[in-house]
């Protein structure tokens, strides 16, 4: 019996978004499961019950009774926790951290919680990572959002009527959020900086456009999975003198700090506020925990000291069809990850990193918080270079050889010289001179040849050792055949087929060589 | 021609094969280093064909064996693809191996060489043609089954023979107790048989050697027999006390044995493990069970899709293999690499050194495709590029760019420098199937996250990307 799913409207005001769309519903029902949507559910997002309907899905007036799963965007109200069954799976953000009471309630009720929010850090997870979803949202919308209450351009312009300065906007935090805010406002024309306490974002913030305003301290700003921790006494002066700088010269800032289950840091001081310049914006987008700004209201927006603040905490969902679309697409693969046989069950596996990290509630047992990850999703300290550079094969072959392993390659050559040099006649000795004197010429040169041409290399001297050819053309016919018995005719039959054998190589290898070399060109 | 003008006009040749190589080292003085080897071939040959050594009664010979062998070597020249080049090299080294077998056995037959020579000074000069014969029939035969080989005319798929080592252990046995038997034989008619046991043993041995080595490893054969084609005509110079053989056979045998050098830590293998047979098959090198099999989903991507993501991309590295000489697709990779130059997209190539069948091979294609080659990169000039580039294109390549190599120390082919292109934003796999490469190691690259794979024909999926992009 295939497990139904079911997708309840939201009831927090102002909630736009919903947990499933419609394309997304074809897909769980690939999975095997059933998907009941209330009716309405959609309706904010701009997701009709019809759509719903087309794309497989149940249209109902109420899931709750029904559902073995339910979707949702926002933690449950205390109305909704009470409809939920024993037994019943609930997938939505929770905040665990923030709303004890709420996960004393859940465990109460005997069901299954999987916190969108708590999916562990990790590259294996970054698919159903709803976080990093909607944080990417918000920080388009908030560069939507200032662009909206900012009283110029964004982008400099010289027009017949006068040039227009470009906009100056200062990031603060280049996580998810930071870094779509800065893409954003970039692609806007603005001239944008980032500030962040880790330093290896950097190269993330001028990828997007954005250019990188370090803080003149050195301390290492980097926490367990990729968020950022608290920083020292002294680290947050010296940040604030960066800050009230920057304050001075830009016009737009927006604010994304936030440590994980504490207050946002409070960044922007009343002071900073009043030396930008008026007609300036803040968007803070950590408003929620208590705001980066201290003028920061909540949900609302004021205009202090001439500067608009924006504290909207519902950002993602003022583009809800979008940010509906990408968490509806994290729900999808989150139920990949727990319906592995894809048979329209879920199977709630504790020893998966990224279910054991998810679930929060499991049959009425809170299992939060989970054990440490193993894995940063921040690149690992410099230290750990993943190879020595290979040494360079040009002009040398290689680090030097090791003193014993010199030795010992001398010695069996002095060894292999005395003994030739003690048994073989002058002529003979006068040959091996040229021969070894020429290997240590090819050695020379050849490791000048580049790469690239290899083939041509193989192709000449393949084309120069043909040079063979010397030795059938003294057999011919050389100039004393009188000596008795010699069977001519089988040598000039031998070197006549030598001949024409090497002839192949000597043309037709000087031939290849020229054109091949005559593609190669700029 | 007097002997000490000839003998000057040798020295003339070998400076200018020496300049000939030396060329080599950028693409701008190639084409003048490749005019110095064949005005020193020309020099070397005019200088014995005037001079002391041969009597105007060999020239009608020497003449029509020449102009045979020209007609043959310049019509393959002209027309032969590409793609076939290491066939073609492989083919033209077991020449010079059969002629040095030829040349060999006529100098042995022939009293006038032979004759007046004593003592020390004869043991030498038959060691020398034994050599000179032994080597030669060694490069012919594998050379031919290298030919088969790379044209596929035989399974690429390395021939393992139970007790292979002991095979070839009792093969030199017999070859060193038929060479004290040859040098203490009184006569001619008496020397054949040693000589001619050895031939066929030689023979066998170079069928064995070469059958036993698989697909992935022959750039490694086809450098080390262009090596051996040099020692041979090294010998062949001893054994006609010809300083102008020795040198050259010298420079091209090293040459040859530098590239097998390079190309066996291009692959992180010793030598003699390469020579003494396949990856994987137990014996030397561990099965690939050990290593940690990859885990997660293979993302697939259409050519349109792919199409998308070059349009959109600043950066990209084009990493081809040797599937895209099979495919023949060289040339749509050039157009589609002209169209994205065009818009402004920064487009390169990284080679690794033993991609294809042969050192340098797809740096071949692509200058045949007009590529230029500023824009082709070897593998340690790029390798550190991969963090900025937006979509890395492998095209029928697999072990080249495992990350196992470095990421997995049980890995057959772990410590192999490779191509890091799982460090771009995007990397794209063109591939036929699922299967593993030469190596038989499954590829992690293919389960990461930020990759995609493009099922297909590389030729067909690149005209179906062009045709996306152009539109």
């Amino acid at each position: 019996m295939p497990q139904l799913i079911g997708v309840p409207r939201e009831t927090a005001a102002g909630e736009k978004r919903v947990a499933t769309v419609p394309e997304v519903v074809e897909k769980l029902i690939k999975l095997g499961f059933r998907v009941a949507v209330q009716s309405g559910a959609g309706d904010a997002a701009n997701f009709a019950d019809e759509t719903y309907r087309a794309a497989g899905a149940e249209v109902v007036p109420e899931v709750w009774g029904s559902a073995d799963i339910i979707f949702k965007v926002r933690a449950p109200t205390t109305a909704e926790v009470g409809r939920i069954r024993e037994g019943q799976t609930l997938v939505s953000f929770l905040w665990p951290a923030q709303n004890p009471e709420l996960m004393q309630a859940l465990a109460a009720k005997k069901a299954t919680v999987l916190a969108m929010d708590s999916v562990p850090r990790i590259s294996r997870a970054q698919k159903l990572d709803a976080l990093s979803s909607m944080a990417n949202i918000a920080g388009y919308r908030a560069v939507v959002e200032a662009a909206h209450h900012f009283g110029r351009f964004f982008t400099g312009q010289i027009t017949a009527a006068g040039k227009v300065p470009p906009a100056k906007v200062f990031i603060i935090g280049a996580g998810v959020a930071g870094l779509a805010a800065i893409g954003a406002a970039a692609g806007l024309g603005a001239i944008v900086r980032a500030n962040d306490t880790r330093p290896e974002v950097g190269d993330q913030i001028k990828s997007l456009g954005g250019e990188f305003v370090p803080v003149d301290y050195v301390e290492e700003g980097s926490g367990t999975g990729g968020y950022a921790k608290v920083m020292s006494e002294g680290f947050q002066k010296a940040q604030r003198e960066t800050f009230a700088k920057q304050a001075k010269e830009v016009d737009i800032i927006i604010t994304t700090a936030l440590i994980p289950g504490k207050p946002a840091p409070k960044l922007i001081t009343a002071e900073m506020v009043r030396s930008m310049k008026p007609g300036s914006v803040i968007v803070d987008l950590a408003a929620e925990q208590g705001g980066n700004c201290e003028l920061t209201e909540p949900g609302q927006v004021v205009v202090k000291h001439g500067v608009t603040i924006i504290g909207y905490a519902d950002l993602p969902s003022r583009l809800a069809k979008q940010s509906s679309t990408l968490y509806a697409t994290n729900l999808l693969r989150l139920t990949e990850e727990l319906c592995k046989a894809k048979d329209g069950s879920i199977v709630v596996n504790m020893d998966d990193e990224v279910i054991r990290g998810t679930t929060v509630i499991k049959d009425g047992a809170i299992t939060w918080p989970p054990p440490a990850p193993k894995l940063s999703a921040a690149p690992p300290k410099p230290a750990a270079k993943p190879m020595p550079p290979a040494p360079k094969g040009h002009g040398a072959a290689g680090a030097p050889a090791s003193a014993k392993s010199t030795a010992i390659v001398f010695l069996v050559a002095a060894v292999l010289f005395w003994f030739i040099g003690a048994n073989a006649p002058a002529a003979f000795i006068a040959h091996f001179t040229v021969f070894v004197l020429a290997c240590f010429v090819g050695y020379m040169v050849i490791w000048n040849v580049t790469p690239a041409l290899h083939t041509p290399l193989m192709s000449v001297t393949n084309a120069i050792s043909s040079i063979i050819a010397i030795g059938a053309l003294v057999q011919v016919a050389p100039p004393m055949v009188d000596v008795a018995g010699r069977p001519t005719a089988w040598i000039v039959g031998l070197a006549v087929v030598s001949i024409a054998l090497v002839a192949v190589n000597m043309f037709g290898g000087f031939a290849v060589t020229q054109r091949m070399l005559q593609m190669f060109r700029k | 021609m007097p002997a000490t003008l000839s003998t000057v006009a040798y020295v003339g040749a070998t400076i200018l094969f020496i300049l000939s190589l030396g060329g080599l080292s950028n693409p701008e003085s190639s084409r003048r280093g490749n005019l110095y080897g064949m005005v020193g071939m020309a020099i070397a040959v005019l200088a014995t064909v005037l001079g002391p050594n041969v009597t105007t009664a060999g020239l009608p010979w020497i003449l029509g064996a020449m102009a045979v062998g020209a007609a043959i070597g310049l019509y393959a020249a002209r027309f032969v693809k590409m793609t076939q080049m290491p066939e073609l090299v492989a083919l033209m080294h077991s020449l010079v191996g059969l002629a040095a077998v030829l040349i060999g056995y006529a100098n042995y037959i022939d009293p006038a060489a032979t004759g007046h020579l004593q003592g020390a000074e004869k043991t030498i000069h038959e060691l020398e043609i034994y050599a000179g014969i032994l080597i030669g029939a060694v490069t012919f035969s594998g050379s031919i089954i290298a030919f088969g080989k790379l044209s596929a005319k035989i399974g690429g798929k390395p021939m393992l023979l139970p007790g292979r080592h002991w095979i070839n252990l009792l093969g030199l046995l017999v070859v060193l107790w038929c060479g004290g038997w040859f040098i203490q034989t009184p006569s001619v008619d008496a020397g054949m048989k040693p000589l001619a046991i050895m031939t066929v043993i030689a023979l066998l041995f170079g069928i064995h050697m070469v059958m036993a080595i698989g697909g992935a490893d022959m750039p490694v054969v086809v450098s080390m027999l262009n090596s051996y084609s040099g020692w041979a005509a090294a010998a062949t110079g001893f054994m006609l006390s010809n300083d102008l053989l020795i040198v050259t056979g010298a420079l091209v045998g090293s040459s040859g044995a530098i590239l097998s050098y390079i190309m066996c830590r291009a692959m992180n293998r010793n030598f003699i493990s390469v020579i003494a047979g396949g990856f994987g098959t137990g014996g030397g090198t561990a099965p690939a069970a050990t290593g940690a099999q990859p885990a997660g989903e293979v993302a697939p991507i259409s050519a349109a899709e792919t199409a998308e993501l070059l349009r959109n991309a600043k950066n990209v590295i084009i990493v081809p293999g040797y599937g895209m000489a099979v495919a023949q697709a060289q040339h749509a990779v050039f157009e589609i690499t002209k169209l994205l130059r065009e818009k402004g997209v920064n487009v390169r190539f990284g080679i690794h050194p033993v991609a294809g069948r042969m050192p340098g091979h797809m740096n071949v294609l692509l200058a045949e495709a007009k590529v230029p080659y500023d824009i082709v990169m070897e593998m340690d000039e790029i390798n550190q590029d991969f963090p900025d580039t937006d979509v890395a294109m492998v095209i029928g390549a697999n072990d080249i760019v495992n990350p196992a190599a470095q990421e997995d120390p049980a890995s057959p082919i772990a410590g192999m420098p490779v191509l890091e292109v799982w460090k771009g934003k995007t990397s794209i796999v063109m591939k036929r199937s699922m299967a593993s490469g030469y190596a038989g190691v499954d590829n992690p690259l293919f389960y990461k996250d930020n990759n995609r794979m493009l099922f297909g024909d590389a030729k067909k999926m690149l005209d179906e990307v062009l045709m996306s992009l152009k539109t």
